[in-house]
């Protein structure tokens, strides 16, 4: 990964001032200013908060726009790429430990705090008598009674969907290492098809969750890791899905050689991330 | 200007055979391409010097709005009783001053010279993601408003403490999600900074320049974002949990729902303690430079110390712990981050004697940078001491939450790396403003600080072996002397920084005359061989193997071969 500093592009390249930065400073400021006051019931924040999101959206055009423009322009020589690879690693790296916040949310409460509150103990038997430590279907004063998700059914599919997409997009790639352009666009559509798949059945799960098990994000532990984890890491294979759409569209207008291609690659690591995390998922909030 | 101020600074101008010539001087006309006049050139900046001058500035403004909320609580300290502010007023000073402190003065004056001087020191021509660069700097000033928005909020700003331990923050009024989301902002600005800082110096070093043959602070920039890349995400997610909890029926910290508010604290740690290296870490790099040119020596055990900066690192992730002593830990897990912690002073240790082995038999001299060094290692030996004997479990039950903690950790903070930032401006002021400073009023401000400081801070740790509680806006009145000393030395010390403001704004206006290219004798590493100022772009081709093994010679790092010596 160029460590030993042999590559050096002549020259490196240094882009232009931009406008977009700014505006992805003023929409994320719009967007948590807005969420802040929408959420302490002043309605104009959500207002804010939309409009937030509309200067984000043309900000991302904006910004992508440029990098791809140039890309396609030969602007980024081989140290660029070494720098992107660099970036797109370590940003996955971040999101990593992002997720591990909550995994490690999930792990205490199972370990810890669940099982300490079950404690017998004098305060235990006055404040909360009725209260027995269980996983997943926890009991408590502020808990109204819910059915847990089983790991059979639409949690199975969507890893098998997920699994399926990984193989996919490896397809895909073998495409873009043979610039057969066909196998490029047949492997990304289907990855992008199993993701998006695979949301509407998560959506599905959701809302059985909350129509008809009456588990919330209000269930005490179990709900809230229940949902923040998979509701994160659905959130993670939209943007993921959205990446490869982008590729995929980027393919059909005749982008990419088989030498010059990170953009995918990029987006792939990320696919696969987002996998991997599900696997984390399926084992410790469904299967265990 | 004159004579005398000729005399202070050894400022005579070296002829090192390469000059100029590497410093892209000619370059006007692409220059005036690339810089765009008026605001346009701030807003949409995508040069490190401009963005890491944003990023100084920015930290400043914000050092003196986090000092103005200080001085509000010692004027409250000033006497016993209640003076001049609502308990709940004070605690949100209490907490806003620690939280644009934090991350508002000293993360981003950091990230501001390591903006400045990575590419400069390591031979590159920009930061390896220059458009991102602007954006990590322009969400700051967002999350600065939405820090200030809180204030006006009904209910005030955040007043849970820095930390925002819940129930407190969960049960705050709406000033608490601003703050929330004033850190999820600045955790996005540090962790596009951070890959930005690690990527450029992974793959954009000069030729010859191999990872043992960076300058000091080129490993301890690398080190400290990737702390930040590693633990700003786990912020973010405890943040979010308490932003659920406040509003979406979550129930992670409340037990009534099979949550646990000491996870918050489990959480909050496992990015506190690494954030407090985060702020360390780059302080030990910029006396890691300052010390070795004032010495004119190379800096002892450069091997030692990456080494030593890469343990503390790994072990900083290893403590967390020992924030938590007081709320009742198994034997099994005090002791085992109490050794770890204790464990920390080892690596701690050699930098500290390797420092000191670096001024032995040295020529040294005493310039404002080497002042802020030397300050720096005395004071922050003291507040490592401190860290010792809080480290120890049985002695931190009896001082937790005192104003020992408070003492202890504005040794490490202000004296360890407000001072190195202080001496790292002084140091390479000339190089950026291409003009000397005041050496007279340098070490005024140096003296000042100083004294100002310990008065300050040093009775703190007598405050708190008695038993003073800190985040409190009245005491017991035994504590009333002690005080009123310190709110004393914490008035004289803000008022030096003014000072130090107009020291700054003076040498940007001429200084005392302009600088040469390579102010300070010793001074060795790459950023000396641009010009003076540094013109707007720098080492748009890499720096010749040649240019780089003189450096790397002259820093002890390479063995000269027969041949360059004949030269």
């Amino acid at each position: 990964m160029n460590v030993e500093n042999g590559i050096h592009d002549a020259p490196y390249f240094v882009p232009q001032p931009s406008k977009w930065p700014i505006m992805g400073s003023l929409a994320l400021f719009f967007i948590t200013a807005g969420t802040a006051f929408g959420i302490n019931n002043v309605s104009i924040g959500w207002y804010a908060l939309g409009l937030g999101f509309l200067v984000l959206i043309g900000m991302l055009f904006g910004w992508f726009g440029d990098v791809i423009r140039e890309s396609n322009h030969g602007d980024y020589g081989p140290q660029v790429d070494y720098s992107f690879r660099w970036g797109m690693s370590w940003f996955i790296f971040s999101e990593v430990m992002f997720f591990s916040a909550f995994f490690g949310a999930l792990f205490y409460t199972r370990v810890v705090s669940v099982p300490e509150l079950g404690w017998f103990s004098n305060t235990h038997d006055y404040l909360w008598p009725m209260f027995h430590q269980a996983w997943p279907a926890l009991s408590g004063p502020k808990v109204a009674p819910y059915t847990p998700m089983e790991a059979v059914g639409i949690p199975a599919i969507n890893t098998g969907l997920l699994l399926t997409s990984g193989i996919t997009v490896t397809i895909a790639h073998w495409g873009f290492v043979k610039n057969n352009r066909r196998q490029m666009t047949l492997g990304l559509a289907a990855t992008v098809l199993l993701g998006v798949i695979f949301l509407c059945l998560q959506v599905k799960e959701y809302h059985h969750a909350y129509t008809e098990m009456h588990l919330t994000l209000a269930s005490g532990a179990y709900g809230m890791t229940f949902f923040m984890l998979t509701g994160f890491h659905g959130m993670h294979v939209l943007v993921g899905a959205i990446m490869l759409s982008v590729m995929l569209a980027r393919v059909i207008k005749g982008d990419f050689t088989p030498a010059h291609h990170f953009g995918f690659e990029a987006a792939a690591w990320y696919w696969h991330f987002v996998d991997v995390v599900w696997l984390g998922l399926f084992i410790f909030v469904y299967c265990l | 200007m004159t004579t005398t101020t000729d005399a202070l600074n050894p400022a005579h101008p070296i002829d090192h055979g390469h000059g100029a010539d590497h410093g892209h001087g000619g370059h006007d006309a692409h220059d005036h391409h690339h810089a765009p006049a008026g605001w346009r050139r701030w807003v949409y900046a995508t040069n490190h010097k401009d963005i890491g001058t944003m990023y100084l500035w920015f930290a400043f403004s914000m050092f003196l709005l986090g000092g103005t909320f200080a001085l509000g609580i010692r004027a409250e300290l000033f006497s016993p009783g209640m003076q001049f502010w609502q308990p709940e007023f004070f605690n949100q000073l209490t907490t806003l001053h620690g939280v644009i402190m934090v991350f508002g003065a000293i993360m981003p004056a950091f990230t501001g010279l390591m903006n400045w001087m990575i590419p400069l020191m390591i031979g590159a021509p920009d930061m390896a993601f220059a458009r991102m660069n602007n954006w990590s700097f322009w969400l700051l000033p967002p999350a600065a408003m939405l820090l200030i928005i809180s204030l006006f909020v009904p209910g005030g700003g955040p007043g849970a403490g820095w930390t925002f331990y819940p129930p407190l923050s969960v049960q705050l009024g709406a000033g608490m999600d601003f703050g929330i989301f004033a850190i999820h902002l600045m955790g996005l600005s540090s962790i596009m900074g951070s890959i930005n800082i690690v990527t450029t110096i992974l793959n954009m070093r000069a030729p010859g320049m191999t990872l043992l043959k960076m300058p000091m602070f080129a490993w301890t920039s690398l080190v400290t974002a990737y702390l930040l890349i590693a633990v700003a995400p786990v912020l973010a997610g405890a943040v979010t949990m308490l932003l659920t909890d406040r509003h979406f029926g979550t129930h992670f910290f409340n037990a009534a729902g099979g949550g646990d508010p000491i996870l918050f604290q489990h959480v909050f740690w496992f990015f506190g303690h690494p954030e407090v290296y985060i702020m360390a870490l780059p302080a030990f790099g910029v006396v890691s430079q300052i010390l070795p040119t004032f010495s004119r020596k190379p800096l002892f055990g450069y091997v030692s110390m990456v080494y030593a900066v890469c343990a503390i690192a790994i072990l900083s992730f290893m403590v967390w712990g020992h924030h938590m002593f007081a709320v009742g830990f198994p034997a099994t897990a005090q002791l085992f981050y109490m050794f770890m912690t204790m464990l920390i002073a080892v690596p701690t240790g050699v930098k500290v004697f390797n420092w000191i082995s670096t001024m032995w038999q040295g020529s040294m001299t005493f310039e404002t940078p080497m002042l802020f060094a030397i300050g720096f290692l005395c004071l922050f030996t003291i507040g490592g001491m401190s860290g010792l004997v809080l480290s120890l479990a049985p002695v931190d039950i009896q001082l937790h939450g005192t104003y020992y903690v408070v003492a202890h950790f504005h040794y490490v903070l202000v004296a360890g790396a407000l001072f190195s930032l202080f001496g790292a401006t002084y140091y390479w002021l000339p190089k950026w403003t291409g003009n000397m400073y005041s050496e007279r009023m340098g070490k005024l401000h140096f003296w000042w600080s100083m004294i100002a400081f310990n008065i300050t801070f040093f009775p703190m740790h007598f405050l708190g072996l008695a038993g003073m509680p800190r985040r409190i806006p009245d005491y017991a009145l035994q504590f009333t002397t002690f005080n009123e000393v310190a709110s004393v030395g914490a008035f004289l010390f803000g008022f030096a920084q003014i000072l130090f403001l107009y020291n700054v704004i003076h040498t940007i206006r001429g200084g005392v005359g302009p600088s040469p290219q390579r102010p300070w004798d010793g001074a060795t590493t790459l950023e000396w061989d641009v010009a003076c100022p540094a013109p707007h772009h720098t080492w748009t081709e890499p720096p010749s193997l040649a240019l780089v093994r003189e450096g790397l010679i002259a820093q002890g790092l390479e063995e000269s071969t027969h041949v360059e010596e004949l030269k």
